[in-house]
């Protein structure tokens, strides 16, 4: 598909807006230059198919109704590998049915994007209860990069980062929205479209004479072939040679997981962004993602009125886990909170990196609601205290 | 004396040759007629993307000398909605057993079909799954015998081609890997059908459906049993359904024209 001025002028809506958290998505992978999305309808995540079905059209792109997520994810990944940008949006019961798509995109490297708004069960209150199913829910081995935004603006931040993620590293990439922020109206800013860094999908230079699909430099991605140019790929599921072709070996099969996986896992300085708030003096620290940052900033300053000296990191990419980083907080900190919104899942991830160096405590909260600043505060208090 | 080379292997993936079907299975039969077609059209094969899901059939495209997809059961159709959708000026051709167009991805079937997508489905229906060891299947004849029912079917078999004219494909066809003449001129008038094509071709499978429904791992005595279980069309549309029982309708089903399906999309040709 060629591109067409007419259209590309209608990618970017620069300006500063009142935007729903969902058309943040929307207007982010616009701008990011994706241009193939199929979607099926799920509650809280319509408002992101309604906006793409008007928008993507305008900025030549096609949009896809799909007749169930499995049609939304297989049919990107399709478009994807014919060298498209794409993306698809979901809420948590869809994004069960797309976790075999993942591991496909995973085992022949397609990049992708997909926006899981996360919901309580059948209940369309808030919650992050989908965040290990996220790392690891196909079957296979692979790992996945999930990105938490905390507002609106976020969304919109994260979705264009998600879609460079996905095209660097040739995986597919989660942006984990929740329903607090997706049905949220915020301010968001929109740049020009001149200063949106986008990454260019690597294509290669050889020949199809010349050209293995599947051979790559240790801990990166393959280079893609446009399709129908001669190249002959073969993007297949099943353990695949350096040429693309189906075989079994096991020395091979161990040498291509550890590429798929170290990939993402060698370059996590690359892909692993945090934020830190208050650090430099803090002797407890809060770790949180997505939408619980934002009561959990407001309870830091709480604290902080009352003498507690205490801070945030802040994980924008939730996986892969950052572990050095969390590592050398910990080291530095005599408690460390885990807070989160659902049973205490991540909470346990969190324990594992800092129980050697300090102690850890959860505070969860899975009532289907955001957690107050007071409630925060008071977990706080009484733990240091 | 100088070594004669088939003039259809230079559409083979290379060094992928021998093929890993059963002696006397039907896909290597429809891989070469396939290729027959192909050829006999000129078509430029490079521009030909072939799919295929889970199952033996799924495994003709890894020997094809394409751009391929292979490995996920039942969602074909699905990824070729993709590529087709963004890149019109590719062919797009599925290679599916009966398990994995209708069984596992018979939602997608229907709706590929009512949407009019333009690729071509080449359907190999040999009444069972035959990748797993012989389970039942939708197409699997009342009564027959295979590895999960012992004590022989009890469901009604889904007829493909008549459900295809249903849900709206514009054209669709059955054939018999016995009659390769007919079977290459249907492929060929599918690949150059706008729209969704359907050719079903029934095979053989001596392994599992010949051994356990059959009785029979003896290949030709499967392709027998196709054969005078087979009615041309026009002699059948003589017949009651009663008479019709059992039987194998063969010849064309649909051939019309139908608006195609390019999703939401405001870019035209005439753009560029």
């Amino acid at each position: 598909m060629t591109k067409n001025l007419k259209h590309e002028n209608k990618r970017v809506n620069t300006g500063i807006h009142f935007m729903l958290g969902n058309y943040a998505v929307v207007e982010g992978a616009l701008a990011a230059g994706c241009n193939y999305f199929a979607g099926y309808p799920i509650t809280p995540a319509n408002e992101i198919s309604e906006l793409m079905s008007k928008r993507l059209p305008e900025a030549g792109g096609i949009f896809v109704q799909g007749e169930d997520e499995l049609f939304s994810i297989y049919s990107i990944i399709g478009a994807s590998l014919a060298g498209a940008k794409v993306m698809t949006a979901t809420a948590s019961a869809g994004f069960n049915y797309m976790q075999e798509g993942i591991g496909y995109a995973s085992a022949v490297e397609a990049p992708c994007v997909i926006v899981n708004v996360q919901r309580c069960r059948g209940e369309n209150f808030a919650t992050q209860a989908d965040v290990m199913q996220m790392r690891w829910g196909a079957s296979g081995d692979y790992e996945s990069i999930v990105l938490a935004p905390s507002s609106a603006q976020e969304l919109f931040d994260f979705t264009i980062l998600a879609f460079n993620l996905a095209e660097e590293f040739r995986n597919p990439v989660i942006v984990m929205s929740e329903t607090t922020i997706a049905l949220m109206r915020e301010r968001v800013e929109i740049p020009e479209k001149e200063s949106i860094e986008i990454y260019k999908r690597m294509y290669t230079l050889l020949t199809p004479e010349k050209y293995l699909p599947f051979k790559a430099k240790i801990n990166s991605p393959p280079e893609f072939a446009p399709m129908g140019k001669g190249y002959h790929t073969l993007y297949t599921l099943n353990y695949h040679n350096e040429d693309g072709t189906i075989d079994w070996d096991a020395q091979g099969y161990k040498k291509l997981y550890q590429r798929i996986t170290g990939k993402i896992r060698e370059n996590k300085n690359k892909i692993c962004k945090t934020e830190s708030y208050f650090l430099d003096d803090a002797d407890a620290v809060i770790i949180a993602y997505g939408s619980e940052v934002r009561p959990a900033l407001d309870a830091i300053e709480m604290a902080r009125n009352d003498g507690i000296k205490i801070g945030m990191l802040k994980l924008i990419t939730v996986w892969p886990i950052y572990e050095n980083l969390i590592k050398e907080i910990a080291k530095n900190v005599k408690r460390v909170f885990a807070l989160e919104m659902n049973i205490g899942k991540y909470a346990k991830e969190i324990g594992r990196i800092c129980l050697p160096f300090c102690p850890v405590n959860h505070i969860t909260k899975n009532e289907g609601i955001i957690h107050t600043k007071e409630e925060i505060y008071k977990a706080i208090k009484e733990d240091l205290s | 004396m100088k070594e004669k080379i088939n003039p259809l292997r230079k559409y083979i993936r290379n060094g992928k040759l021998p093929h890993f079907f059963c002696p006397g299975c039907g896909c290597g039969q429809i891989l070469s007629y396939f290729l027959r077609a192909v050829d006999d059209l000129q078509l430029d094969f490079k521009k030909i993307v072939t799919i295929g899901g889970v199952g033996c059939t799924a495994r003709i495209p890894i020997y094809l000398n394409t751009d391929s997809l292979h490995g996920v059961h039942g969602r074909t159709l699905a990824w070729a909605t993709g590529i087709k959708l963004y890149r019109p000026d590719l062919k797009v051709v599925i290679f599916a057993g009966d398990g994995d167009l209708v069984s596992i991805g018979g939602n997608h079937f229907l709706h590929a079909a009512r949407r009019n997508l333009d690729v071509t489905v080449i359907l190999v229906n040999n009444f069972n799954f035959a990748m797993t060891g012989g389970q039942v299947a939708p197409t699997t004849l009342l009564d027959s015998v295979t590895m999960t029912t012992p004590y022989g079917s009890k469901e009604n078999p889904l007829d493909i081609c008549e459900l295809a004219v249903c849900a709206g494909a514009t054209y669709a066809s059955r054939w018999i890997t016995a009659k390769p003449i007919q079977t290459i001129k249907a492929i060929k008038k599918a690949l150059q059908h706008k729209g969704f094509s359907l050719v079903e071709i029934l095979s053989q499978c001596p392994t599992n459906f010949g051994r356990y429904a059959l009785k029979t791992g003896n290949p030709e005595k499967a392709l027998e049993w196709i054969e005078n279980k087979s009615i041309l069309k026009i002699k059948a549309e003589k017949l009651s359904k009663n008479e019709l029982k059992d039987k194998f309708v063969l010849g064309e089903f649909i051939n019309k024209k139908r608006p195609i399906f390019q999703g939401t999309t405001l870019f035209k040709e005439e753009d560029n």
